[in-house]
């Protein structure tokens, strides 16, 4: 009792009581259960996958060993790439687009609502009615490829989501070298951001750990080989139609948050800019662009988690078993639920689980932190 | 001038990228299946044809049914609990609230296959293994952080003074809920009904793990099949995700602006 103000904050603490504890079983108890049977070889025998009590044998992390650097799992270290890859043209071009149809709105134009209207209700459909539209969309001989000939140009010529074509390969022994290039590249240039705003411990630390991981690089990141062989992965240009579709029904979400930053800009810091003699070009990118910056980060962040774990449009779009359009998400069902490899699963389930956390976690952070301050 | 010129050229053309795919979906579902061929894709029909519409809506019907069912009770549930919640994280902040709030809210952004695979089992341990109720527990559970979250930063809006005068009256933690809480929750529910009734909804993952048998299968599950198999005639799949849509893209369209509000409020502080 002592720990509780008064009667009234024990009954609140009640009544939230029951939700925590669904959230700490669902949450945080399953994702124990899911590392824990990724550690062991469930599935690993198909006769004991799915007997009533399956002999289940701790091997360690055998399973992420094998994902990584293992000769089967070639199709989950291309996954990776299709992710990454994915989500670097799903966010630029959802913020891209978005930012343009903010601004395009921002400036008043005539039919704004109608506008608006049309470019959010994608967002309120399922990523399934989305992906069978665009399946439909993209078909190689129909759809998109035949859009030229209606003004009269030959037809389009591109296999869309069965494209076969892969391009920027570069070989997974050469992934160390590549991560710690670029990772220090942007702690770089973090460093050079904290030197200019005046903030010279930050500045030290982030240039000293660049310095450290640039040198790692060169020195034991060429020589660090996860296989012992050379295995080339790329961009698979199938994205492309998958890409497209994600950011047909996402951009709306960018351009609502833009939206509403922009109209959160007073109006009289427009007008002291314009009295200053700043064109509209100079104003946009020297004060309403700066001050959007916080925006563009949550709007990464949020984007970037969808894309992380994107599942079901790609399902829907080229089905689940379409190897060049495939995704970690999609493997780990796969893997599961037809394979029957369950640790293996869990395993893949764990990676996918690590990389949203590293995006999550520390805007979760950030957020509420600034919250307490205000 | 220029400046003009572009904003509508950009508008227009963006207009018209998001409004193909939708034209196409029409075309194809009022056209014969016999009409339907790769070449002539972008055609009007030549004679509108309905029966489409007839045989997914049969098709469709019940699972359409599992959908309402399903997406109505779990979403009442999870909005009930989220405004207890929200309540009780905006107005009795309880020692620790600070830590346990952000741990709930992770449980919003996770990737459901890592935990996947246990949920599977528990389902199917505690009887509800493939049945619709399974679901609604899954989902009422998932969507705790979010109903939360929305109410919370709603009821936050509302004066301490209010509940502290209430107080002094004598009303004591449910009392101050019912007279002053919920006659101002109105707008709150209908921004988290809106956006949970689309969430559920739209949902796969979840639907397609743990609903085995096709008499309990959500329409996202029954719509994606059919357009998977390959011998299917377009004009079914196309009526078919015409008919998936219509539910959510009706709120959207009647009530766009509360469906915004809970949009922004997915990124945390709204």
């Amino acid at each position: 009792m002592r720990w509780f103000r008064n009667k009234d904050t024990l009954y609140g603490f009640l009544v939230l009581l029951p939700s925590l504890v669904l959230l700490g079983v669902f949450v945080y108890g399953f994702i124990l259960q899911t590392f824990w049977t990724s550690l062991t070889d469930w599935g690993r025998d198909p006769t004991q996958a799915l007997s009533a009590n399956p002999r289940i044998n701790f091997v360690g992390f055998e399973n992420y060993r094998e994902l990584f650097t293992g000769f089967v799992d070639a199709r989950f270290r291309q996954d990776l790439v299709n992710t990454f890859f994915f989500t670097l043209f799903f966010i630029l071009g959802c913020l891209g687009l978005g930012l343009s149809l903010a601004i395009a709105l921002d400036r008043g134009p005539r039919g704004e609502g109608f506008f608006r209207t049309v470019f959010l209700f994608p967002m309120s459909l399922s990523f399934i009615v989305t992906g069978t539209i665009w399946r439909w969309m993209l078909q190689p001989e129909g759809g998109v490829n035949q859009l030229p000939t209606l003004v009269g140009l030959p037809k389009g010529e591109f296999a869309w989501l069965t494209s076969r074509e892969q391009i920027w390969r570069f070989s997974w022994n050469d992934l160390p070298f590549f991560t710690g290039l670029v990772v220090g590249l942007v702690l770089l240039l973090i460093a050079a951001a904290a030197f200019r705003a005046g903030e010279g411990k930050r500045g030290w630390v982030a240039s000293v750990s660049a310095g450290l991981l640039l040198l790692w690089s060169f020195t034991f990141g060429r020589t660090l080989k996860p296989l012992p062989y050379d295995e080339l992965h790329g961009f698979n240009l199938a994205f492309i139609g998958i890409i497209l579709a994600a950011v047909w029904q996402m951009s709306g979400y960018t351009m609502a948050l833009y939206l509403a930053g922009l109209r959160g800009i007073p109006e009289e810091l427009r007008e002291a800019a314009r009295v200053d003699g700043a064109t509209e070009w100079q104003l946009y990118r020297h004060v309403i662009l700066p001050m959007l910056a916080p925006i563009t980060l949550s709007a990464m962040i949020i984007l970037g988690h969808i894309s992380l774990k994107i599942f079901d449009l790609v399902f829907a779009m080229a089905g689940a078993d379409n190897a060049p359009t495939d995704v970690p998400a999609l493997l780990m069902y796969l893997t599961t639920f037809r394979a029957n490899q369950i640790a293996k699963g869990a395993a893949i389930g764990m990676v996918l689980l690590l990389m949203v956390a590293l995006v999550i976690v520390p805007y979760l952070y950030r957020q509420l932190k600034s919250e307490v301050r205000r | 001038m220029i400046g003009r010129a572009l904003q509508y050229m950009v508008l227009l053309l963006v207009t018209l990228f998001f409004l193909l795919p939708v034209y196409l979906v029409v075309v194809t579902a009022f056209k014969e299946p016999s009409a339907i061929s790769l070449s002539t894709t972008w055609q009007l029909p030549e004679r509108w044809y309905w029966e489409s519409f007839v045989q997914a809506w049969n098709a469709f019907l019940p699972k359409l049914q599992n959908s309402f069912f399903l997406t109505v009770t779990a979403t009442l549930l999870s909005a009930v609990l989220g405004s207890l919640n929200g309540y009780v994280l905006a107005k009795w902040r309880f020692p620790g609230a600070n830590v346990v709030f952000p741990l709930m809210l992770f449980g919003m952004f996770i990737p459901y296959q890592a935990v996947l695979i246990p949920l599977f089992q528990f389902v199917r341990e505690i009887g509800l293994g493939g049945s619709l109720w399974g679901l609604i527990l899954v989902h009422v559970v998932y969507g705790l952080p979010i109903t939360t979250l929305i109410f919370r930063n709603y009821y936050a809006e509302i004066p301490d003074e209010l509940v502290e005068a209430a107080r002094i009256d004598g009303a004591g933690f449910f009392g101050i809920y019912r007279r002053i809480v919920l006659p101002l929750s109105l707008p709150g529910f209908v921004v988290v009904v809106i956006w949970q009734f689309t969430q559920i909804w739209n949902e796969f993952l979840f639907a397609v793990t743990l609903v085995s048998s096709p008499a309990n299968q959500p329409i996202t599950v029954a719509l994606a099949q059919l357009a998977g198999g390959e011998a299917v005639k377009w004009n079914l799949p196309m009526a078919g995700a015409l008919l998936a849509a219509l539910p959510t893209l009706l709120v959207y369209i009647f009530l766009g602006r509360y469906f915004i509000r809970g949009l922004l409020a997915g990124s945390v502080k709204g």
